[in-house]
């Protein structure tokens, strides 16, 4: 069985992260900290590391310094037991892959599937543990995708792809839920499927971070908005951080203690 | 050695296993295959048709055809330089090509070149060394056969490695299935799950360079890349679902090896050639009446929406 989490255990806490993408600076002395069971939005400048954020926390780039830690352990572990869903953008995905919506969703719980025994791993999914094959159909439930589960994920819109993404994600039941950007591209119905998803896992006591450009869906849904530009300009309430000032902050790129450092100098 | 009493046995095994299917075709099919040289070449034809399937699916959806090309041609210096040193080929080959591929991803990762320009660059600097090495060794028809290949010259060793290669190529696929299949669908999502993804890709590579090198025999250095994307690639058109391209790729390298194999002796061309022609055939085949994707399903469809 999994140990229990510590409630007072932040979901995911960063210190001192520097990050760089081809050479070039990304990410500078990003350090922040995450309650359990919190919806939070990221909102920065378009080249100003919120995707890189995540790709730091799912490994796809290693950071230059700096540690993360997801429930208090470093972020490999974590992800090698299941506990990280990762909702990527897909902008360079291979969708004419032959693969069924199903399918797709299934390898959600691949890393899972690694703590299988060994027979049920050689065998054909049908005779797999059926806790995978219940956890598929509850998440394709969940975004409405059941009567398409046997399409080849290719033949689908873009709505639709980005909600199959959704509920592979969701069928890792993973604590900590990370999105990039999940409604990029996607159409009204689909989105406000979405949204009613991510709304049910937090009232599930997940843990919510989602990349987006949505200032009024931030506003209305997030608990709390982390600004990023290069570095964490603010966190905290969506009304004090969405303000006309902060947001003129945030495209600047100076986090109000660099003003305070500044006066002391001068 | 005992392996190799193994893999006698097991090739005795498979022969007698193959010999049956062909009491069952006609006389004039069957006869050719009393000889014992052309029981070999047929269970060489089935494994490397069969692997050669496999990895292809891989090749196609990952765009690796030109590194498929690559490894091929960067074996050559490797089978001269091993002819030299009175070494068994293979083990040549395997160096070159692996050492080759390692090559092309360094140039990728820590200059500022592209991968195809790396990959056309490290091949074709490997296949000149070959050539310089061979011009020095003067006449040797066992070279021709690795350029060009000759499926009907196959002695006992060469099949042995041919299938060990099928073996660890089936067994590998078999025990890595979902990472193989999520690191070629999702790399992204392979290492967001914690799987170690250079490591699958490494794996992935190693894997195409030995079913490359058991194939030399067989196809010839020239043409095995055409066994490693002509079967995924039909495979592609006909089906939307992996496990399938997987089981339809294996027939399309197992029926275009062994149709060639008995062409060519019909008819008294290439092997290599006539193997990789019936494969172009079968792609064709695909390409025009493939049920969902082929041409002339995809016109039918356009034609009845505009008379609708």
């Amino acid at each position: 069985m999994e140990p229990p989490i510590a409630d007072r255990v932040p979901a995911l806490e960063i210190n001192g992260l520097y990050a760089a993408y081809h050479q070039e600076p990304v990410l500078e002395d990003v350090s922040l900290s995450l309650p359990q069971g919190q919806w939070t939005a990221i909102v920065g400048p378009n080249g100003g590391g919120k995707s890189s954020l995540l790709s730091v926390v799912v490994g796809s780039l290693p950071p230059l310094r700096g540690e993360v830690r997801i429930f208090g352990r470093p972020a490999l572990a974590q992800r090698q037991r299941g506990r990280i869903a990762y909702m990527a953008q897909q902008e360079r995905m291979e969708w004419d892959f032959p693969i069924s919506v199903r399918d797709t969703v299934m390898t959600g719980r691949f890393g899972m599937m690694r703590r299988d025994p060994l027979w049920q791993r050689l065998l054909p999914r049908r005779w797999a543990n059926p806790a995978h094959r219940r956890a598929v159909e509850e998440a394709l439930d969940d975004v409405d995708m059941l009567d398409m589960a046997r399409r080849p994920i290719g033949a689908l819109s873009g709505g639709q792809k980005k909600r199959v993404m959704l509920a592979r994600a969701l069928a890792q039941q993973a604590p900590i839920l990370l999105l990039d950007e999940p409604l990029a591209g996607v159409d009204p119905p689909s989105e406000a499927l979405i949204m009613a998803s991510l709304e049910r896992q937090r009232r599930a006591g997940r843990t919510l971070i989602m990349v987006t450009h949505d200032l009024p869906g931030a506003r209305a849904h997030a608990d709390q908005v982390l600004l990023i530009n290069r570095t964490v300009i603010g966190m905290g309430a969506p009304e004090t951080m969405l303000s006309d000032s902060m947001l003129a902050r945030l495209a600047i790129g100076v986090p109000p203690t660099a003003d305070k450092e500044r006066h002391v100098a001068a | 050695m005992p392996l190799d009493a193994l893999a006698t046995g097991l090739i005795e095994t498979l022969t007698a296993a193959l010999m049956m299917v062909v009491g069952l075709l006609p006389d004039s099919l069957a006869a050719p295959f009393e000889y014992r040289f052309m029981q070999r070449a047929l269970l060489t034809s089935v494994l490397v048709g069969a692997t050669c399937g496999l990895l292809s699916c891989f090749v196609v959806l990952k765009r690796w055809s030109l590194l498929g090309d690559a490894i091929s041609h960067a074996v050559l210096p490797g089978v001269a330089i091993a002819y030299l040193l009175g070494w068994p080929f293979f083990v040549g080959a395997f160096v070159t090509g692996a050492l080759t591929s390692l090559g092309i991803g360094a140039i990728e990762r820590h200059t500022r070149i592209k991968s195809d320009a790396a990959m056309g660059l490290m091949f074709t600097a490997a296949f000149a060394l070959g050539i310089v090495i061979i011009s020095k060794i003067t006449t040797s028809t066992h070279l021709m056969h690795i350029l060009f290949g000759n499926v009907l010259g196959v002695q006992t060793p060469a099949l042995i490695l041919t299938l060990l290669a099928s073996l660890v190529a089936v067994l590998t696929i078999w025990l890595a299935f979902r990472p193989l299949l999520l690191y070629t669908f999702d790399p992204q999502q392979a290492q967001a799950l914690g799987f170690n993804v250079s490591a699958i890709h490494y794996g992935l590579i190693l894997l195409l360079t030995l079913t490359i090198v058991a194939s030399l025999e067989t196809v010839g250095i020239i043409l095995v890349v055409a066994m490693l994307i002509t079967p995924g690639a039909t495979a592609h058109l006909l089906t939307d679902r992996f496990g399938t391209m997987l089981a339809i790729s294996v027939a399309v390298g197992v029926t275009s090896a062994v149709a060639g194999l008995v062409l060519s002796v019909r008819l008294d061309v290439a092997s290599g050639g006539a193997i990789v022609l019936v494969a172009s055939g079968l792609f064709l085949i695909a390409l025009l009446a493939g049920p969902r994707h082929g041409l002339v399903a995809r016109y039918w469809r356009r034609w009845r929406f505009r008379a609708s």
